[in-house]
Order: C-alpha cells, then structure tokens, then sequence
C-alpha cells in the first residue's frame, strides 16, 4: 500500500483482499467484552473532519483505540480553521506534531491528494467532497461478503444523487476491480452519462425498477441536500420516483440485501418499513465500518 | 544606433518573403531585409541556422499592475515577454482599479514606457468596473491608447449592452474581445465538464457555457456590423460557428492559446492547480477542433492568456484555487512541438498566428518587416533544446504545468525598436 489510502480507484486488487480478510480477523473482537489490541500502542492518529460526520468520525476514533493506538479528532469549528489559516498551514502545524497518520474529511474534493503531495504523513481519506470515500466501500464490501461467497456476477444497484456522492464512486470502483454488474439510478440531472466511463461493468437508468430488477444488492444513498448547488431536481418529488419502498423488493432476488451508509433520511430516499425490513443491514455496515477501519490503520501504520 | 541579423532564414508573411537574408535596423526602424546587408558601426547579430521573423504579438496577457503587484508587475511580464519572443503584449484590463477610463490606460501606458522591455497595448473594460452594466469610457480609453476593449474574466452577460458596447466600439474603430461563457451554465464550475471531471467528483464548466455565448455575440456582431473576437477559443462548436461566420463576411477573428491546443482534461494531474484555468483543458476532441481550427485559418492567432498568481493562491484546495496559468514563456515552444513539428502547420503559419494574425484584429501598425516599420524582431530556432524551469522565470509568479518541460525549438532572442532585449543564454 501506498503511504496513505486515497481512494479505491489506485488500490490493486490484491490489496483490497488482503483488507478484507484482516477486517474478517477483526469482526469478533467487536462483540468481546475485552475488545482491545495493542498492536499499535504508542502510534498517534489526527481525526482532522473540515465536515460534520458522526459516524465515521467515532468509527475512526474507536478503530484507533482498539488497536491501542491514541487518537486526537479535530473538528473544523473550534480551531485554526475557522480563524482562517489555509489547509496547507494547518496540515504542516499538524504534521509537526508528528502524528503516525492524518484522517481527514473535507468538503473539498481533492483536498487529501493535494496534501499527500506536499506532506510526508500518510493521510487516509474518510471522504473528500464528491469523490471518494474509500473505507466506506471497503466496509460495504465487508458486509456484502458477510453473506455472498463472492462479488463477481453480483449485481448491484446503486440508488440517488450519485453526481455527488463519494460512496458511490468509491463503490463503483471497489465493486467493478471484482467483476460485479453495477446499476447507478438516479434522477437524470444527478446521473451524468459519463459515469459509464467510470469502471467496466457499470450501466445507469433513471428507472428505479429497473435498477432493481434482479439486484442482489441495493445500495441506497443519502440525499445529500448540502451538496446540491442549485435545485438539479423537484425535491417534492424525489420519494415518489427514487424512494425504495417496499413493494420495489418484489423486484430484486429473493435474498437481496439493503444497504446505506447513513445516516437514514426516513421517508426521503427509503421508506421507514426498508430501514427496518429484515434484510437490510445498515448496523452490519455500521459494525464493519470500525473492523475495516482497524485494518486499515493496521496495514499504514502497522 | 544600428543592428543587422544577419544569415537568418527571413519569414515575413506579410511579404511573403521567406528566403535567407539579413535584416538591418537603424534608429529603431526596419532599413532593409535583403543578402548581404552591412553598415558600419553596425551590431552584428548571427542567425544562422535560426527563423528571423517580425516581432510576436501576444494579444491576450494579464500584468497585474496596477492593484495586485504581488503577482506581475508590467516589467517582469514584460521581461517574461521577452523571453518568449514576444515584442508586444495586450494587457487585459482586469486590474485594480480595472482599466476601465483614460486615467488607468494612461497609467498602464505611461508606467509600460518607463520600465517595460516590449511594447505594451492595453486593452479597455467595456463595462465600468467590468461589472457588466454601464459602458466604459470607450473613446477616452481610446485616445489614451487602449487598442481593444474586453471585460475577459467578466464575460458581459447583459445582451443589450454587449449590442451597445459593440456599436460604440465599431464607431470608434476598435475590436470587442469576448471572453465566451454564459456565467449561469457554467457557475461553481472548476474544470471541463466531461468523464474527468465526473472521476474526480470536481464540478464541471460544460462546453456549452461557450458556444452559447459565442452564438449570441456571432448574432450580436451580425446586427452591429461590429468586429467581434472570441478570446481562448476551447470549443469544436465554437470553432464551427466562428467558420460559418466568417464565411458569411463578418468581421470576426478568433484566437487559441498554447495550453488549449496542447493538453486535454485527461492529461491534467488530478487537483493540481496548475492545470486549472479558463476556460477549462477541454477533452481530446475539442483540443482536436482548435487544432484543426488553426491549421484551417478559422483561428488568427495564437495567444496566451499569461495569467499570474502567486504561490500562495494557487496551493490551496482545488476549488478554492484561482483560475490561470502563466504562459509567454512557453508558447513558442509549444506551438512548434504540438502544431509545426506533427506538421499540423507550416513554419510561415506559424509566423502568421503570432504576427499578422494579431495584427489583423487589432491594427497595431506591426507584425511586418516591411522597411520603415518598427524594428521589432523574433529571432526563434527549430532544433534548440532547452528545459523549462519556472523558478528561473522572469515572472513573479510560478503557476505552470510546463516546469520542467524539455522542448525542441524556442525563442533565441528579442529585439524591440532596434535592441536586443533578450536573447537565450
């Protein structure tokens, strides 16, 4: 692996596998009453989040600390950043620290790469603007495994504004490197052609039922309002052409998983008997999230 | 005061001389091209070997003075002019204040005589402060010097006034350079819109924010009578309409720059801001059609949008990053490499795009080695190898994705009204 993990897209195959697995060594230690390691005792990690996350901010903190490292997270509010120091400044005060690793989420696009060119930490990238969030496919694909042998053949449909999202293209990548058959949907305005050119494998519609039919998987993803620049569709109408409900399961294979990354907007982009249906696995993802998280930090600072 | 080049191939389009042949210049005017010329007390200058040509014009430059010296000053671009080959330069009048009334030209004019090294034409606002609503100043500008006008950056959205901003501008003899991009399409935008920008998750400028902007202005020059030129022309369908236009009589010119004909959006280090300006690298079929567009005369000139900024504003995140790069240094390196040399054009239109190409839109009174005209010369070779290292600019700024660029062929030195300015070391 390289210093860091940018993204998906630059990941060999071989190096994925190798996540995986280890994320798999992981899992039972979540349930554990003793849930500790100290394989990587005396390492700092920097959570540095420029974007409010919950999620993967505590899944990140609790991954370090599970592997016995120490773990600082700085959020944008309350620190240099809003006293208008640049990214630059900030991520050089920070890496003369020396920390082990740098974490970072950024509404910018782009934001970790151009840093890892000008900093000698590893940054991992828990999601930059609309790009990539690299370990949120890693744990979906973590959760996928957990009950299908293999990716290859597998169809996925990949549901919402995928313009702007970066577990989309994350997934997009992770998925078509294992030969998986991948649906992105979305109303046309978030759907723009070119992401067919994206990975092999890949194919879109703006019809939801098509999307679904025979999908063994379906990945539904958040409605990112903050991301829209300016009204790309009628909002009063998203749930009725893009809402997964319940009688769209019909439609998929009979043991279809449904996954998001969350958080759940109820009634927006899946109906509140989806989130609760007895298929859907969004806490599995959440649990993953820490496993693969602790495999990752293993493989760059271990 | 006297210099002769002498043994030099001599292409002087306007002439249609190409042949070798020396080139005298007394008092800061052409004397004579012909074999053998001599005059005693005379700075010999040899170019044997190199292309003798009338002085480059770049039309289409940003000097920063007055208001953000920390980028350009109207010496060092002048300087960073030199070295590229270029004798005259046309600075965009997007400073501060913006060169939007006689005032500001006069300083520009005044400031360029005392301490630039080429000659310098700025180009007047069309709207006060660029804002887009009421016309500048246009004849006073005018008077003091301006040889254009162009809000650039700004392209002027309001289609009433860019219909008035170009009768005036035709009843006062001068060009209306547009800045094509219909500010509403290509809004939030930081690189063409296509399956890069798509990959990267950046938002994108679409080619369409172009072309319906050149579509207006074509119809608007139509009704006008005015002479209309498209700045940076990026687009296939852009260079299209400016055909059919031109075709149909209007007076309408286009320029391309080096960087448009050079890279494509898939060839851009992802998020590094050196590669992002404006209009964006297009894709590959859109470098083809301004390539194609040059070759086939659609496009006058070549110019090249030298756009400084400091380091500091260019490392930022790349959607905070300010569009432009720098590029008079480079622009004759690449137009050999990437249009003379796959031979896309020849040598003698090579010459054109940076001479009376130019001077075709903006009348300057140059671009020629006719005797009596003004002694500005290019001295250029074809097989010079040299490395283009940005820290070793003239510039004050340092944004090119060029650094480091080994080229074959580039300027070997500039000569403005009879002295040599720069040649290579």
């Amino acid at each position: 692996m390289p210093a860091g993990l940018l993204g998906i897209e630059e990941l060999e195959r071989a190096e994925i596998e190798a996540i995986l697995a280890r994320a798999k060594d992981f899992q039972p230690m979540q349930s554990q009453s003793l849930k500790k390691l100290d394989t990587l005792r005396g390492k700092m990690i920097v959570n540095l989040f420029y974007e409010a996350s919950t999620r993967t901010r505590t899944s990140f903190e609790i991954a370090a600390k599970r592997m016995g490292a120490d773990a600082v997270s700085i959020t944008a509010s309350g620190s240099s950043v809003t006293k208008g120091e640049s990214l630059v400044d900030t991520l050089n005060t920070l890496a003369a620290m020396r920390p082990d690793a740098i974490v970072m989420r950024h509404a910018a696009s782009g934001a970790p790469h151009f840093l890892a060119r000008h900093l000698p930490t590893p940054i991992i990238n828990a999601g930059d603007g609309t790009h990539e969030h690299p370990t949120q496919a890693l744990l979906d694909a973590r959760t996928i495994l957990d009950r299908r042998a293999t990716l290859e053949g597998l169809r996925v449909a990949i549901i919402g504004d995928i313009a702007h999202s970066r577990v989309a293209r994350s997934n997009v990548h992770l998925l078509s490197k294992f030969g998986a058959e991948i649906v992105l949907c979305g109303p046309a305005s978030l759907l723009p052609v070119e992401l067919a050119d994206l990975a092999p494998g890949v194919r879109l519609t703006t019809d939801i039922r098509e999307a679904i039919r025979d999908a063994g998987v379906i990945m539904m993803l958040r409605v990112q309002l903050e991301r829209q620049h300016e009204a790309a569709f009628p909002a009063s109408e998203y749930f009725r052409f893009y809402g997964l409900r319940l009688e769209h399961l019909d439609l998929a294979r009979p043991d279809a998983i449904v996954m998001h990354p969350g958080p759940i907007n109820r009634g927006r982009e899946l109906s509140s008997e989806v989130a609760d249906f007895q298929r859907s696995v969004i806490l599995n993802q959440v649990e993953n999230g820490i496993a693969v998280r602790m495999a990752v930090l293993e493989r760059i600072i271990g | 005061m006297s210099i002769v080049i002498k043994n030099g191939r001599v292409i002087d389009p306007a002439s249609e001389t190409d042949r070798i042949a020396d080139v005298l210049i007394v008092d800061g005017r052409i004397a004579g091209v012909a074999p053998h010329l001599s005059s005693p007390r005379a700075e010999v200058f040899d170019a044997a070997g190199m292309i003798v040509a009338p002085g480059f014009i770049d039309m289409h430059v940003h000097l920063r003075e007055p208001g953000f010296e920390h980028a350009e000053t109207i010496e060092s671009g002048s300087r960073a002019a030199a070295a590229g080959g270029f004798t005259s330069i046309c600075p965009m009048p997007n400073t501060k204040p913006v060169n939007d009334s006689a005032m500001v030209t006069s300083y520009i004019v005044e400031s360029a005589r005392r301490k630039a090294v080429v000659n310098v034409f700025p180009i007047g606002a069309i709207t006060k402060g660029s804002a887009g609503e009421e016309l500048a100043a246009i004849g006073a500008m005018k008077d003091a010097g301006a040889v254009a006008i162009s809000d650039d950056g700004l392209p002027v959205m309001n289609a009433r006034v860019m219909r008035r901003a170009m009768e005036f501008a035709k009843s006062y003899g001068l060009p209306v350079i547009q800045h094509c991009e219909d500010l509403n399409l290509s809004a939030g935008g930081d690189m063409h819109e296509g399956a890069a920008s798509v990959r990267w998750g950046l938002r994108g400028i679409p080619a369409a924010s172009e072309d319906v902007m050149v579509a207006r202005d074509l119809l608007l020059a139509q009704l006008t009578g005015a002479r209309y030129h498209v700045a940076h022309i990026s687009t296939a369908n852009a260079v299209g309409m400016v055909e059919f236009a031109r075709a149909r009589g209007l007076a309408v010119t286009a320029e391309a720059t080096p960087h448009h004909f050079t890279l494509a959006d898939t060839g851009m280090a992802p998020y590094d801001s050196n590669y992002k300006m404006k209009p964006p690298l297009r894709s590959a079929g859109h470098r083809e059609a301004v390539i194609a567009g040059i070759a086939s005369g659609a496009i006058q000139a070549i110019a090249t949008d030298h756009a400084p900024h400091p380091g500091s504003e260019k490392m930022q995140e790349f959607e905070r990053c300010p569009f432009g790069i720098i590029g008079m240094e480079t622009a004759l390196g690449l137009a050999l490499e990437e249009l003379v040399a796959p031979g896309r054009i020849t040598l003698c239109r090579l010459v054109e795009l940076f001479t009376t190409g130019p001077e075709s839109v903006l009348r300057l009174g140059r671009g020629t080695l006719e005797p009596g005209g003004p002694g500005d010369v290019t001295i250029f070779s074809t097989d010079v190898e040299w490395t283009y290292d940005v820290n070793q600019s003239f510039s004050r700024s340092r944004n090119s994705p060029f650094h480091g660029r080994t080229f074959r062929g580039g300027p070997m030195a500039t000569v403005v009204n009879g002295e040599v300015v720069w040649r290579r070391a």
